[in-house]
């Protein structure tokens, strides 16, 4: 049996979170084969849901797929697909079967998925997700109805410290602390001079929420390149680039994971935060060398 | 103001196809001045109608008129002798302006030459954007004049998503992310306490759709 996710963010351990995607489909092989590589090598394991607006297996499926095979999942709820009344119908429903952990997401906008016509919903925020599942365990509905039974999570959020303008994001990380979270994972992190400046005020702000660092793996120049153009609030170090650029060719993707282990053993051993969450993003089998990589 | 954009030209030849006779009703107000339902535009749609139509060996009688404001009643009834030669009406209006004129004139089919867009307001010449949602529940004076309920492409009430870079919105770099614009606002005021506010979810009972508002006086 997994260790409870809240007791490992209590602990004071170096803590170490992993993901899965849910395939298009109901071939499961692949990501159950990803849940048993993972399991006992990370500390829980979050599932995406409908990534980048993509339609998939569902996150809920995917968390109780997990805790069947020993692991602790982490489900991850946008407010992109479910109005206030499914969204918190979920929440009992994961309650109920044994699910113990939401990560509360605004989600990615319709446009960039696969069903660009789609009506986006958008009926709560993420701060107002975050006040609804502290008010279902509270034994209320958000109408003010009381429910039969009550749910008790342990909850967090996502920030990107490498957001432009960052002064915005630094208020809506804020809302979300008041909100009531145990932790925070960020948007992945390059720029570790900049990260420090997140975590320092982060810590002034709160000491009690745990901070785990967004690990993505680079697998070439040409993603990192891609990366800043592209991606809202990712920023990779030109450094970093020409590091990518040097190996030899055909060698990005293990300088990729060099240097993603590299930058995890060095917020574990400058205690710069509280830990990583490494997004693999279809690579997962790869994370084990990534932890190599980094010592663990 | 609402802002509508007129249909594709084989669109609309496509909705009138098999009549001989229509009439062509612009407005004077709101599409008028967002150039895509007044006198000039009606004037330029008709001669495409009778041209494509001519093209095809089909003619079409058109008939054109445009008054001040087709989500009237009364300045719609002022058409009754006009509709009374046609077979079918195009209208040049906003929505509300193609019901008005379906619900005066019940008898005879009205076909919508416009697609009604947005309540918005002009960015520059020729360029129109929207900045209501007609949401029924304004909170404009708690965000510096900035509507995030419209302007944030996901209408988020708490600040921004993620998706920002360089100030702009993931959805499409070329538009202004609200949040970023409401922070500068109200920064320049001295009023962030307010952005820190906790705003909870919208009430979407204050407009129970469709709409209805009743004058207090009436």
């Amino acid at each position: 049996m997994a260790i409870p996710f809240r007791e490992v963010l209590n602990s004071g351990k170096f803590v170490i979170t992993g993901e899965v995607g849910p395939p298009k489909g109901t071939n499961l092989e692949k990501m159950i084969h990803h849940i048993d590589l993972l399991k006992e090598r990370v500390d829980a394991l979050n599932v995406t849901d409908n990534q980048s607006s993509v339609m998939r297996f569902p996150s809920l499926g995917t968390c109780l797929l997990i805790k069947e095979h020993g692991g602790e999942p982490v489900f991850q709820m946008t407010c992109r697909d479910r109005n206030r009344l499914a969204l918190q119908a979920d929440l009992l429903f994961a309650y109920a079967r044994g699910i113990r952990n939401v990560l509360c997401l605004t989600g990615d906008s319709i446009t960039v998925g696969d069903h660009k016509e789609a009506k986006a919903v958008f009926d709560l925020d993420s701060v107002q997700l975050l006040h609804t599942v502290h008010t279902l365990e509270s034994g209320w509905d958000i109408a003010g109805n009381e429910l039969d039974g009550a749910v008790e999570f342990c909850v967090g959020a996502c920030v990107t410290p490498d957001a432009d303008p960052i002064e915005p994001q630094l208020i809506k990380f804020e809302k979300k602390v008041q909100a009531g979270i145990q932790f925070c994972q960020t948007q992945a992190i390059y720029d570790l001079d900049n990260f420090r400046k997140f975590m320092e005020y982060a810590r002034k702000l709160d000491k009690n929420t745990k901070i785990l660092a967004g690990i993505v793996l680079l697998v070439g120049a040409r993603m990192a390149r891609f990366m800043n153009e592209s991606v809202p609030g990712i920023y990779v170090p030109e450094e970093l680039i020409d590091e990518l650029a040097s190996a030899p060719k055909g060698k990005g993707l293990e300088k990729g994971i060099e240097i993603a282990g590299r930058l995890i053993r060095q917020i574990k051993e400058q205690a710069i935060c509280d830990g990583v969450h490494i997004m693999a993003i279809g690579r997962e089998e790869l994370v084990p060398e990534i932890l190599a990589a980094a010592g663990l | 103001m609402i802002v509508a954009e007129r249909k594709p030209l084989e669109e609309i030849k496509e909705m009138i196809a098999g009549y001989k006779r229509i009439l062509i009703v612009g407005c004077g107000t709101c599409v008028t001045i967002c150039w895509a339902g007044g006198e000039k535009e009606v004037g330029i749609l008709s001669s495409q109608l009778r041209l494509a139509f001519g093209k095809d060996g089909n003619e079409l009688l058109t008939s054109e008129v445009t008054i001040e404001r087709q989500c009237e009643r009364e300045m719609v009834e002022e058409l009754r002798d006009k509709v009374q030669e046609v077979e079918a009406i195009l209208s040049l209006g906003c929505g509300a302006g193609v019901q008005t004129i379906a619900e005066v004139f019940e008898e005879t089919p009205v076909y919508p030459a416009l697609n009604t867009k947005f309540v918005g307001m002009p960015e520059r010449e020729g360029v129109w954007v929207e900045t209501c949602r007609a949401c029924g529940d304004c909170l404009l004076g708690e965000t510096g004049g900035i509507c995030p309920v419209v302007r944030c492409a996901k209408g988020l009430l708490n600040g921004p998503c993620g998706g920002t870079k360089r100030g702009k919105c993931e959805v499409d770099p070329e538009k202004d992310c609200a949040w970023t614009l409401i922070y500068r606002r109200l920064e320049k005021q001295g009023r962030l306490d307010l952005m820190r506010k906790y705003y909870p979810p919208r009430n979407f009972q204050a407009v129970t759709r469709p709409g209805k508002v009743e004058a207090l006086q009436a």
